[in-house]
């Protein structure tokens, strides 16, 4: 029972993260319809900049990641903005492109071997409550993703932006018919969206010390199969979506018997064919097929 | 339309294959290899096009078909006295199966076309990003499979000693075949459908289009052809990892088609042999060689960043890709523009 409840705990901290990232990609989809692979270099990029700043005091070091994140993601979304009106398959391969461009350049600028960010490390400490042990980087996980998530809704529903990134959401050219300006929302878009990644990379940091080219990469790569396990037209449900992968993995792994949880990657995105099978537009959407659009 | 400017469609694209082939057998021996390589990478290209082409939808799933061929033919063609001792864990049957270098060619094919078959069974339903995730998790848990399941393969290890038998003559002739097969498909009347379906769905529904039927065709042939491309390519430097078709294959490969122009034969076949051979004389520049009468020294490392810059370029100003998706047109006759896949 402990063991399980343990798993809980590990499990909501890495939902959480990936949550985050999650929200990430569905803010810049839902204005643009436009998966944005390079989105782990904004997470690798603000965890350089971790790096980079071991020396300084850590507000200035999270205000220096959040700018670099923030500002690597403008200057995306003005490279991809020729990309509004081409097809899903260029709008993807172009993002990976980006994407792969990205990490080479952080190869040869960093070199391969990871170095440590060492940012604030003794959040790893642990403390207990009966048997199970809780890492305080779990609490500020979830404080973290919970305050996020909260005020990521905030903004879509009680400001005019959000109103109008909703709208653009819901049907991008009647929005702009109505008087929303694409560029604006976009831009704003993706600025939030660069800041969700440089706190996705601030809360890994913590736990995986070693910055590394892939170090983006690796989390984008789930929180996208969320997205779209969630479902991929509406934020809330990509988020849970985003939520439910993190979870899982955690869970499956406690699951499997030790000599089989190499084979967690299977059951996981064998989980994953299952529920896209039995609910091809996302989890939590109701209603009918949203069309081919890839 | 006369059938010769027809047949230009596939006589096109096949003579810039055999000028390729032609240039890189007067070439040193590195880059003899590259050229190889390269014709080899434009096979997996066009079985991708195959399915993706005509469908219209995206699969990252093609490179497992690679794999399992890669993994067939070379499990079948290394020596039966290395196996037991290499890798002890292997089916008894796997132990004392040696093919030769045609044989191991046509059960990659084989094993490419029925894993695809099972796979695409359930999967063909889906469609959008969904189809493209569920694929997404297919290569995954192709490569987990394989990283972790001794018996049927070399596991974390190296597959190695498997017969270097993929030479110009074969790298070419099985480009060929492969491109031939895919020109042939495309004439039939059931990939005309799936090209409907691809344009305007609940037209080619109403239609009377079986569009899960005709996608699962397609994407059988590709997995075939995927899988003797995979069979290829195991036999092209007698080594092969799980690693190496995995996902930088299956995304490299998937850009060359969409930089190539989504949608055509020529494309593909564009695409892959301009940027698998833009890929091989950058290795060949960081190497420093002299390479095409032109000196070039790139500090390694620049290769792949280069390449990915070039790429997403050409997709920012030619989003529909060199060709825009149009086969190639016969270029003596004045006629109107060619419609994209013919």
């Amino acid at each position: 029972m402990t063991e399980f409840i343990q798993s809980l705990v590990d499990g909501v901290a890495l939902g959480s993260l990936y949550a985050l990232a999650a929200l990430g990609i569905g803010l810049v989809f839902g204005v643009m319809r436009l998966v944005n692979f390079a989105y782990g270099e904004l997470i690798t990029a603000a965890a350089y900049t971790l790096l980079l700043t071991k020396d300084l005091p850590v507000g200035l070091r999270i205000i220096l990641a959040l700018a670099v994140a923030v500002a690597l993601s403008l200057i995306m979304e003005f490279i991809f903005r020729p990309l509004r009106v081409a097809t899903p398959a260029t709008m993807l391969v172009t993002t990976f492109a980006i994407s792969f461009m990205l990490q080479n350049v952080a190869v040869l600028v960093f070199g391969t071997r990871g170095e440590s960010m060492n940012f604030l490390p003794d959040l790893n400490k642990a403390f207990e409550i009966g048997d199970i042990r809780i890492r305080w980087i779990t609490v500020v996980s979830i404080v973290a993703g919970a305050g996020l998530l909260s005020a990521t809704a905030y903004v879509l529903n009680r400001t005019d932006i959000g109103l109008q990134m909703r709208a653009a959401a819901a049907d991008f050219r009647t929005a702009r018919l109505l008087g929303v300006k694409a560029t604006r929302v976009i831009v704003f878009a993706f600025a939030l969206s660069g800041v969700l990644a440089a706190v996705v990379a601030m809360m890994l940091a913590v736990q995986r010390p070693l910055a590394t080219p892939s170090f983006g990469f690796l989390v984008v790569i789930p929180a996208l199969v969320g997205v779209v396990v969630g479902g991929l037209d509406r934020l809330l449900p990509a988020t849970i979506g985003g939520f439910l992968i993190g979870f899982a993995t955690v869970i499956i792994s406690d699951l499997l018997p030790s000599e089989s949880r190499v084979f967690l990657n299977s059951a996981l995105f064998g989980l994953v064919i299952v529920v896209l099978l039995v609910r091809p537009n996302g989890l939590f959407i109701q209603g009918a097929a949203s069309g081919e659009r890839l | 339309m006369s059938k010769f400017v027809r047949s230009w469609e596939l006589v096109g694209p096949a003579l810039l294959v055999v000028a390729v082939a032609l240039v890189g057998t007067t070439t040193s021996d590195s880059l003899q290899l590259q050229f190889r390589s390269v014709l080899v990478t434009a096979s997996i290209v066009v079985a991708l096009h195959v399915f993706i082409g005509n469908s219209g939808v995206i699969s990252f799933g093609q490179v497992s078909f690679v794999a399992i061929g890669a993994f067939g033919a070379g499990v079948a063609t290394t020596p039966v006295d290395v196996k037991p001792f290499a890798f002890p864990e292997l089916f008894p049957f796997l132990k004392e199966l040696e093919l030769s270098n045609v044989e191991s060619l046509l059960l990659a094919a084989v094993l490419g076309g029925v894993y695809a078959l099972v796979v695409g069974v359930p999967l063909m339903r889906l469609s959008g990003l969904s189809a493209g995730i569920a694929t997404f998790a297919v290569i995954i848990i192709t490569n987990n499979v394989f990283r972790n399941w001794e018996r049927i393969g070399p596991g974390a290890k190296t597959l190695t000693q498997i017969p270097e038998t993929t030479s110009f003559l074969q790298a070419t002739v099985g480009l060929l075949i492969v491109i031939a097969v895919a020109y042939a498909y495309q004439r039939t009347r059931q990939a005309r459908m799936l090209r409907a379906a691809r344009e305007d769905p609940p037209a080619a529904q109403s239609s009377g289009v079986d569009i899960y039927r005709q996608r699962l065709l397609a994407f059988t042939l590709s997995g075939a052809l995927a899988g003797f491309a995979g069979g290829l390519l195991v036999h092209l430097a007698g080594t092969l990892t799980t690693e190496q078709v995995f996902l930088d294959l299956t995304f490299i490969t998937l850009a060359m088609l969409v930089v190539g122009g989504i949608g055509s034969l020529w494309g593909s076949v564009l695409g892959a042999l301009f940027i698998a051979g833009l890929n091989a004389y950058l290795t060949e520049a960081e190497r420093g060689v002299r390479a095409f009468g032109l000196d070039v020294d790139l500090p390694s490392g620049t290769r792949l960043i280069a390449l990915g810059a070039i790429m997403a370029l050409v997709l920012l100003f030619r989003p529909s890709g060199l060709t825009g998706g149009r086969e190639l047109a016969w270029p003596f006759v004045r006629r109107a523009r060619a419609t994209p896949g013919g």
